[in-house]
């Protein structure tokens, strides 16, 4: 099981974000707030670009060279005494993740913030088996007492105010006393820390993401802003990394460089508060730590999209400015989008993920206004990739039967010049006969989405090319 | 003469061709006072609703016929950084992989122009010839922007119109929500992104808005005026070449004297 998709019915997700007040009033901190903080740090630093290129290029070679270094990572995990375990589909992955939860007797597991354990729907998946998963990245712990998904990939409670924080905490907090302040960010941080440092205690197993794994040592990496997935990796018996094929980095000098783009890229920061390094279990010399250590890295359809249209989207590093500079993002927020990954990245790679059948709409809702390509840290061509899914939903007849008509219609007079010509200067002068007192339409037939929100300019009579022809037969 | 004449196609754009051709007879002048002569073959569209369709198929029929019709031109210049850009930065794409057809498309693509960034870039124009009394507020539309690098090359052109007070909009550089097909295939989006732009061009106070793209201006125009905003919206070049006698915009055909230059 996975989380369903809502993205075949994007559009009226979107009809519904925008009709509700309070996540249009939370999604202003992401156009307003993001954009600028991003903005400055990037300035403060003259090789920003330079880093970005460095950051593709580090990328490209290791996905040019994945086999190698994924086994490569892999004899070092083994070496330092933790397992790897591949897995090629969601369900493969939440085996492995179920039975090593079953054989420690787990009845309790935290977990750090991980977009492939959405992918997975692992929270649903452990519940169902009778094991309690708990949340303990801030924002990932109030989504989870929403039963939400996140609707943002570094920031999941982004589409909620305050105000709704404070009332589901009130909620879900039964021994919270009614005079306790929680109108702060601060006050909801302590009861949350309250509430999770019972659960760090007790876990058996905990779960984190990765956000780098290492070829040349093994170590996995998080990068975090509040130390809970130290407390949630050290703490219990069992530390499992859900990882994707992707996260591969050659070396630790590697890393290095794309912690400066990431920092910068996803939260405005030099560094994030905790960049956690783990290799393998605890060691006999160690004062902490787990004592077991295991890798899950999914493929679920990530292998397919090396070579192809789409390889460019692996290099993916999940920093989220893309949907912070997307202009649809603003408008909607994630959760429209219906499935785990929002915004332009989640355009993209959600088809490949769930199929174009299912997540055809999203990369159609992009007005290519590129802001995303341009902020990208890893210069993923993310326009490019939506027109790609874009063609092989027309290949495949996927698109509506009413756009492909308008379009095979116009199609056939603009390969057409001389036609074209005749049929425009008819309709130009006919609109412009009707429109020309008010110089504009309140309605149009045939373009009522235009004239619903905005009214449509009369043309000026003539075509232009008609025009300029007069203009050129008479003197000049 | 002693320079030698360019021979300039201007690629007119599909919405200036019927919806208004006053931005073509702008470009034109301003073309021919920089020195050019201008021609305009008989042409359609640049292809960009079908590319972005995912109709590739039709997408490089229309654009060999393009190719073919301005092939004999020094310059293909269009006043829109849209068409450009889809000449500019996809044509190729459209091409890959044919020997035949590849390198004519690279060597259209490298004569190709947006209108103000030939002015400014290529002819050196660094002043025009024209008055208006007016504040205005510039709208950088996303292709012409991020494909073409036209940001500066406007408003250099615009601080030398005698009269005009340019003042800046809060995040002039993003999208106003027309996206071509986008704006009638998700209206409701492009609704709330198109609401906030004329939000921001209204708080600026200016009496003016221009850009350098139809479409957008036709977007933005459309919903100044729906909301009751008098805000007049023009194409740049028209108040470039000073030919703002053209009621503005939506404006109705009869519009109140304008104002003496």
């Amino acid at each position: 099981m996975t989380h369903i998709a809502t993205s075949p019915r994007f559009k009226e997700n979107a009809k519904a974000a925008l009709a509700d007040p309070e996540l249009q009033n939370a999604l202003k901190f992401v156009e307003v707030n993001f954009i600028a903080r991003r903005r400055e740090v990037a300035d403060r630093l003259p090789e920003f670009d330079a880093l970005r290129d460095a950051a593709r290029d580090i990328k490209n070679h290791t996905l040019a060279h994945l086999d190698l270094y994924l086994e490569a990572y892999e004899a070092k995990v083994t070496a330092a005494g933790g397992h790897v375990h591949y897995a090629v589909t969601a369900d493969d992955a939440r085996r492995v993740v179920l039975d090593i939860c079953r054989r420690l007797g787990a009845r309790t597991v935290t977990k750090g913030k991980s977009m492939i354990g959405e992918e997975l729907a692992i929270n649903d998946h452990l519940e169902a088996n009778g094991i309690t998963p708990v949340e303990t990245d801030l924002g990932e712990y109030i989504i989870q007492l929403r039963h939400e998904i996140p609707s943002h990939i570094i920031a999941p409670a982004v589409h909620l105010t305050k105000a709704q924080i404070e009332a589901d905490f009130r909620r879900a907090h039964d021994k919270l006393p009614a005079d306790r302040n929680l109108t702060e960010p601060t006050s909801l941080l302590a009861e949350a820390r309250g509430v999770l440092r019972e659960k760090f205690l007790a876990a058996d197993v905990g779960i984190t993401g990765a956000n780098f794994l290492v070829a040349e040592t093994g170590t996995s990496i998080i990068v975090t802003n509040e130390g809970n997935g130290d407390l949630t990796q050290t703490l219990p018996k069992a530390h499992i990394v859900l990882a994707s094929i992707e996260k591969l980095v050659p070396t630790l000098e590697d890393v290095s460089q794309m912690l400066r783009v990431l920092a910068r890229s996803a939260t405005a920061q030099e560094m994030s508060v905790y960049t956690t390094l783990s290799t393998g279990p605890r060691r006999p010399d160690d004062p902490d730590g787990p004592g077991e250590y295991h890798v899950i890295i999914l493929d679920n359809g990530r292998s397919s999209m090396l070579g192809g249209d789409f390889a460019d989207m692996l290099r993916c590093i999940r920093c989220g400015a893309c949907m912070n500079h997307c202009p649809v993002f603003h408008a909607v927020g994630g959760h429209a989008y219906g499935w785990v990954y929002p915004g332009p990245m989640g355009a993209v790679l959600t088809p490949s993920l769930i199929g174009v059948d299912k997540a055809g709409q999203l990369p159609n809702a992009s007005t290519f206004c590129g802001r995303c390509e341009e902020i990208c840290p890893v210069r993923i061509p993310l326009p490019r990739m939506m027109r790609s899914w874009r063609e092989r939903e027309f290949e495949r007849h996927l698109s509506p039967a009413t756009v492909r008509s308008g379009l095979a219609f116009w199609a056939f007079f603009a390969k057409r010049p001389w036609l074209y010509g005749v049929a425009t200067s008819l309709a130009a002068r006919l609109l412009a006969l009707i429109g020309r007192r008010n110089g504009r339409f309140r309605w149009l037939p045939l373009a009522t989405g235009w004239t619903r929100y905005r009214d449509f300019p009369a043309p000026q009579g003539a075509t232009f090319q008609a025009r300029w022809k007069a203009r050129n037969a008479g003197p000049r | 003469m002693a320079e030698p004449t360019r021979r300039v196609g201007l690629f007119v754009t599909c919405l200036v061709d019927l919806i208004r051709p006053s931005v073509g007879f702008a470009a034109v002048k301003l073309l021919e006072d920089a020195g050019c002569t201008v021609e305009v073959p008989r042409q359609t569209c640049c292809g960009q609703p079908a590319f972005n369709a995912g109709d590739r198929a039709t997408a490089r029929a229309i654009a060999e016929q393009v190719i073919d019709a301005f092939s004999s031109y020094d310059y293909v210049v269009a006043p829109s950084g849209s068409c450009a850009g889809m000449i500019k930065a996809h044509y190729p794409e459209l091409f890959h992989g044919d020997p035949n057809w590849l390198p004519r498309a690279d060597a259209f693509t490298a004569k190709t122009y947006e209108l103000i960034s030939f002015l400014v870039d290529v002819l050196g124009v660094t002043r025009v010839d024209a008055g208006l009394e007016a504040t205005a507020t510039y709208h950088d539309s996303c292709s012409g922007l991020r494909e073409l690098g036209v940001r500066g090359q406007p408003r250099r052109l615009l601080g030398t119109v005698r009269g005009l007070t340019l003042t800046e909009m809060r995040d002039a550089d993003v999208c106003c929500g027309f996206g071509g097909t986008f704006c009638v295939k998700y209206p409701d989006i492009s609704n709330a992104i198109v609401e906030k732009k004329a939000a921001n061009v209204a708080s600026t106070g200016a009496s003016l808005l221009l850009a350098g793209d139809l479409g957008c201006l036709m977007n933005m125009a459309g919903k100044l005026q729906r909301e009751g905003k008098a805000v007049e919206v023009r194409h740049v070049a028209e108040v470039l070449a000073g030919m703002t006698a053209e009621p503005a915009i939506g404006a109705p055909a009869h519009p109140r004297a304008e104002p003496p230059r």
